[in-house]
């Protein structure tokens, strides 16, 4: 029993760690969007400007899916093993070369080219990724605490998503600022490599999933995964009842949590950058043990109550979360500290700024674009008791997300069969993380500044979660209808 | 329950199209004449969601009409 535990617990580190790295490599890209934006794409030509937009939003999720199509059938067909060892050295190489990608001061248009490339390379590797890693792991699992053991794997985006903002505070806090946009941006990119090996290394010694072994000895292993996951009435059934009745809502919930609010501080409140990825990271941290606690429970009590209780939670409590998160920020309602406000002009630029008797402060860069364009850029900086109010509530996001996301991938693994698993599984999690979460911030943002351009509204700040809100209420309907109590399934 | 299961079929039918023909004419259309930046929110609506929403909802509404999530 001993011997087991100790397998178990270096297949569940093996698997984590990798996929841990995946999400690192991912999340980079879009940490450092700003950044990259100046150095791949020129700001004066609108058809780059796009594709840079595209790019930094879109395309890594939306190819998503397809990555699932190509390393699903590949997993269900040579094995688990072999498929994420390749997507993982497909993700550390597509990384490790965006960091060498020159500007395009240097290579011109082969810059947005290239950085394009290498995200669908990226989005790829990690539509492959996660669900081998989670059928890897569910199939090592006993039946009694699957949903213990898998919710490992589902602490491995946020702590993914943490490292990447802990390295890049890192090396901005290690150089000069004129440094870090010189070079300095390609150190996380570069790093990954390190971690990526190191990771191939201990996957190397790992070994194929028992239950695909025994599915191959026996001769009953798919030879068309794709035909019989998708063209067959019998499963694909239950891969759009993953899909709208589990993953869409869940998704909605976990960009909604994780990174909308991180969008919702920082473009709609204004919230001083570190200020924001500071009480991110706190919060997503208290809140990351929660996934081994909900998978362990729903080991217990069944998935399908958690996942729609944190669901159904989110629906009711994000305009009051939101709205709260917005009045904390805003400055309208405080006291000027008087004498604290000053303008000062230089040159194209002017800087108004202002302090507020709470310890907040305001501060607006105009910058005059042309005779009759400006830009303003607005940063407003809290005091530490509204910052603790803002973790506060970020973790009550959060706490949402783990209700969702902790017994998911316990959730699908039971819902396919072992030759079509990887793939069956795959498709859903990713469209509905990928295309369903992953374009929810770009999606609620635009709504947002369609709301405030119109001007007719009285919170126009809140119209972006009409989004999630809605598609989360129908996943709600057809998963409580739909979806089947059922605990300690069988594989 | 089963009856429930089915006649909501229906419903998710009708949600699939009126989700596709909103998505389409009333946020992507006015999108694409805008062009410049809109075009990205204009792409996504055409030709990720509006199909995946309008596609899937419809077929996931016509197995549950036809009874295939009964014994679930």
């Amino acid at each position: 029993m001993q011997t087991k535990k100790q397998s178990l617990a270096y297949i569940i580190s093996a698997s984590s760690v990798g996929t841990l790295i995946e999400w690192y490599d991912f999340y980079i890209f879009g940490s450092l969007a700003t950044v990259l934006s100046t150095k791949f794409f020129p700001t004066d030509n609108p058809t780059a400007a796009f594709l840079n937009t595209l790019a930094t939003f879109a395309a890594g999720f939306v190819v998503r899916p397809f990555g699932a199509l190509v390393f699903g059938r590949l997993g269900d067909l040579i094995g688990r093993k072999y498929t994420f060892m390749v997507t993982l050295m497909l993700m550390g190489g597509a990384t490790f070369a965006i960091g060498l990608i020159p500007s395009y001061a240097t290579i011109g248009a082969w810059a947005p080219i290239l950085v394009l490339t290498l995200r669908l390379l990226q989005g790829l590797a990690l539509g492959g990724e996660y669900g081998g890693a989670a059928t890897y792991v569910a199939e090592h699992a006993p039946p009694e605490r699957r949903g213990f053991f898998t919710s490992w794997i589902q602490t491995t985006a946020t702590l993914g998503l943490v490292i990447s903002l802990a390295v890049i505070m890192l090396t901005r806090a290690s150089l000069s600022k004129d440094a870090f946009d010189d070079y300095g941006w390609r150190i996380p990119f570069l790093v990954s490599i390190v971690m990526v090996l190191v990771s191939l290394l201990i996957r190397k010694n790992m070994e194929e999933s028992p239950m695909f072994e025994q599915a191959k000895a026996e001769g009953k292993i798919s030879k068309n995964p794709l035909k019989e996951s998708f063209g067959n009435k019998l499963n694909l059934k239950y891969v759009l009842l993953a899909l709208f009745g589990a993953t869409m809502g869940q998704g909605l919930v976990w960009y909604t949590g994780q990174f909308y609010a991180q969008t919702f501080l920082l473009k709609i409140c204004n919230l001083d950058d570190i200020q924001t990825n500071t009480i991110l990271v706190i919060g997503l941290l208290l809140g990351t043990p929660l996934f081994i606690f909900f998978g362990a429970l729903s080991d217990k009590i069944g998935r399908k109550g958690i996942m729609m209780a944190g669901m159904i939670i989110a629906v009711f409590s994000y305009r009051p979360i939101f709205d709260q998160m917005y009045k904390t920020v805003d400055v309208s309602h405080k006291t000027v500290v008087p004498g604290s406000e000053k303008m000062v002009l230089s040159g194209k630029t002017t800087t108004v700024s202002k302090e507020f008797t709470d310890g907040s402060s305001y501060k607006n860069i105009i910058t005059e674009v042309s005779t009759e364009k400006t830009e303003s850029k607005i940063t407003i900086k809290i005091n530490k008791t509204d910052q603790w109010a803002l973790i506060g509530y970020v973790f009550c996001l959060i706490s949402f997300v783990t209700m969702a996301y902790g017994p998911i991938a316990a959730f699908l693994v039971e819902m396919f069969p072992t030759k079509i698993r990887y793939t069956s599984m795959s498709l859903p999690y990713h469209i509905g993380n990928g295309v369903f979460g992953g374009l929810m911030p770009a999606i609620a943002t635009f709504l947002v500044s369609n709301a405030n351009a119109a001007g007719t509204l009285e919170k126009p700040y809140l119209e972006g979660l009409n989004y999630p809100i809605a598609l989360i209420s129908v996943c709600v309907v057809i998963g409580i209808i739909y979806i089947k109590s059922d605990k300690k399934a069988s594989l | 329950m089963n009856l429930i299961k089915r006649i909501l079929g229906i419903v998710w039918i009708g949600l699939g199209i009126g989700a596709g023909i909103y998505l389409i004419y009333f946020q992507a259309v006015p999108l694409w004449a805008k062009g410049g930046n809109d075009l990205v929110p204009a792409i996504i609506y055409t030709f990720v969601l509006a199909p995946l929403i309008s596609i899937g909802m419809s077929l996931f509404g016509y197995y549950a009409f036809q009874g295939e999530f009964d014994k679930i």
